[in-house]
């Protein structure tokens, strides 16, 4: 079907839940937007919301923009797409979101045709396809290994706009999306519509971070994409504030290691031919992406959840200590190994590891500084990684006196470090960390999804 | 011999996915673009001495309408893992400023 006229795509902001403001949505309504549609997280903040199945934004947030967007649907009719739900997508994510909106649509009195898309994967299955020799790995890992699967806590594939599409077409009024890329969730609608792949996709990238590509990105939080047949338009949904050229493309680079060719399920985009032209006073116009169609894949994310981690941290002004930075910590460092061993029965312990990183040294780089004079005081970091919360808690217990009171110089009167609280140990749970960077091959980009509907007594069914 | 910071007006680093960091050296005008776009200092050998990373996997791409070297490689250590010091690599680009350029 050949696009009829022009598309509009209200982007509310760069996630839910960090704060769509009323008086856009107002803007992109009176523009005519003919649906309002953001993704909800990412990858970036770490694997444990993939993991735990948690949002990082708050439900009071989520539930909060979430009910302007379905405010807005109730007043205009249009529809409302979210993807990567509850920040990571997983079914877990997926459902604390679905809780939401029911939450929101019995309060608003309202009900919309919900959609559901679960993107969630069974281990047995993707252990199955890599059998197939239909996964492939990503630079920097290799092949696939069965136990990296197992590790796994959930596993996700991403969605292109395909699932999305179909919802449009079934007639979904709300998509709650499972993980899928930025850029699918706001392409989708264009290109159910018939827009050009290309306009949509790119147009996509450029607003996934909502008012991140304007000139002033804190002037607001969402962008209006308007999309026809020969290309886009973006601008702010903020009046006062305006995108340009050079903050429009820029935003290509962010986040992404390539900003010429975007990898995105089913194609590549191509945006080594766009140009970017002021028009008016506060808009872009962006024409000149290509797509190409590539072999259907889906990229796979999984997480797991790995030992357990108790920290403790002290404040240090000692001139002595300050004086030599470097040889205290490897002597602190060696004296809490020992101390640690010496206090715990060696059988009991197992495998563990304690690390010290030195805020306002070289903490964040692990270098050590060439030249640099020391500070005026150091944080001091304590790390205590064990099998069980238990057994790193007692770990932090039996470093806690040499981390409180180990001396720089031993025959002096013992140091008492600067502790900002008691209990001292913070007790800190599980280290996640993501263990896929591989891609499924599907001819059918709808195969590993799973749509439900919500019924009208908000009970999700199978499609 | 200037030093990147003193050619850049910006320069930045970020996680691009769990797996990469990637910076981006926004040069000071054309002129300065052009000059040190492919100058030897910024090669893949440094990003291994810096970052501990394989060079062959570092990645510098050019982008000439915005005057801009991006360089993207992938991450030592897993994010969030045991000994991360840096979850969004947003301090990585640090070390960079004071590399210096031969004229």
């Amino acid at each position: 079907m050949a696009l009829q006229g022009r598309v509009k795509v209200l982007v509310p902001c760069g996630s839910l839940g960090s704060g769509v403001r009323e008086s856009e949505i107002e803007y992109g309504l009176a523009q005519g937007a003919n649906v309002i549609a953001t993704d909800a997280g990412s990858t970036d903040s770490g694997a444990a919301y993939l993991a735990l199945g948690k949002s990082k934004n708050n439900r009071g947030a989520v539930k909060r923009d979430l009910g302007i967007l379905l405010r807005a649907h109730a007043k205009t009719g249009i529809p409302v797409i979210v993807g990567t739900a509850g920040q990571a997508g997983g079914d877990l994510n997926v459902d604390w979101t679905r809780d939401i909106l029911v939450e929101l649509t019995r309060e608003l009195g309202i009900s919309p045709k919900v959609a559901l898309l679960y993107s969630e994967q069974d281990k047995a299955r993707i252990k199955a396809f890599n059998r197939q020799g239909k996964v492939r790995p990503l630079p920097p890992l290799g092949p696939l290994e069965d136990s990296a699967v197992d590790s796994c806590e959930h596993i996700v594939g991403l969605m292109g706009v395909e699932p999305f599409v179909a919802a449009l077409e079934a007639g979904a009024d709300v998509i709650i999306g499972g993980r899928a890329t930025d850029t699918a969730v706001l392409a989708s609608y264009p290109i159910w519509k018939g827009a050009p792949w290309g306009a949509s996709w790119h147009a996509g990238k450029i607003a996934e971070c909502g008012a991140q590509c304007c000139l002033n990105p804190a002037d607001g939080s969402g962008v209006l994409l308007t999309i026809d047949e020969h290309g886009f338009e973006v601008e702010p949904l903020s009046t006062s504030n305006r995108c340009t050229p050079h903050s429009v493309s820029k935003h290509m680079l962010y986040e992404n290691s390539d900003p010429h060719y975007l990898h995105e399920p089913g194609g590549i985009l191509d945006v080594t031919g766009a140009s970017y032209a002021q028009l008016g006073e506060r808009a872009v116009r962006v024409q000149g992406a290509k797509w190409a169609a590539q072999p259907y894949t889906m990229k796979l994310e999984g997480a797991a959840a790995g030992n357990y981690q108790t920290l403790m941290l002290v404040g240090i002004q000692d001139p002595d200590v300050l004086n030599d930075v470097n040889t205290f910590h490897d002597r602190l460092l060696a004296a809490l190994y020992e101390r640690t061993r010496k206090s715990i029965p060696a059988e009991e312990l197992g495998e563990f590891h304690i690390s010290l990183r030195m805020y306002g040294w070289n903490a964040v780089s692990g270098d050590v500084p060439v030249n640099v004079p020391p500070p005026r005081e150091i944080g001091v970091l304590l790390v205590a990684t064990a099998s069980t919360q238990e057994l790193a808690n007692a770990i932090a217990h039996a470093c806690n006196p040499y981390f409180f009171h180990y001396p720089m110089v031993m025959n002096k009167e013992l140091p008492s470090y600067g502790f900002a609280f008691s209990p001292a140990d913070v007790p800190r749970g599980q280290v996640f960390e993501f263990k896929l960077n591989h891609v499924v091959a599907t001819d059918d980009p709808l195969s590993l999804v799973r749509t439900a509907w919500l019924d009208s007594d908000d009970n999700a069914i199978a499609a | 011999m200037p030093k990147l910071r003193e050619v850049c007006h910006h320069i930045r680093s970020k996680v691009a996915g769990p797996f990469w960091v990637t910076v981006d050296l926004f040069f000071d005008g054309e002129e300065k673009y052009r000059k040190y776009r492919d100058c030897e200092e910024l090669s893949a050998e440094l990003f291994h001495r810096l970052y501990g990373v394989d060079p062959a996997l570092v990645k510098r791409i050019p982008v000439d309408s915005l005057h801009v070297v991006k360089i993207s490689f992938p991450r030592a250590t897993p994010q969030g893992g045991m000994v991360e010091r840096d979850m969004h690599s947003g301090q990585q680009y640090v070390r960079l400023l004071d590399i210096e350029l031969n004229n």
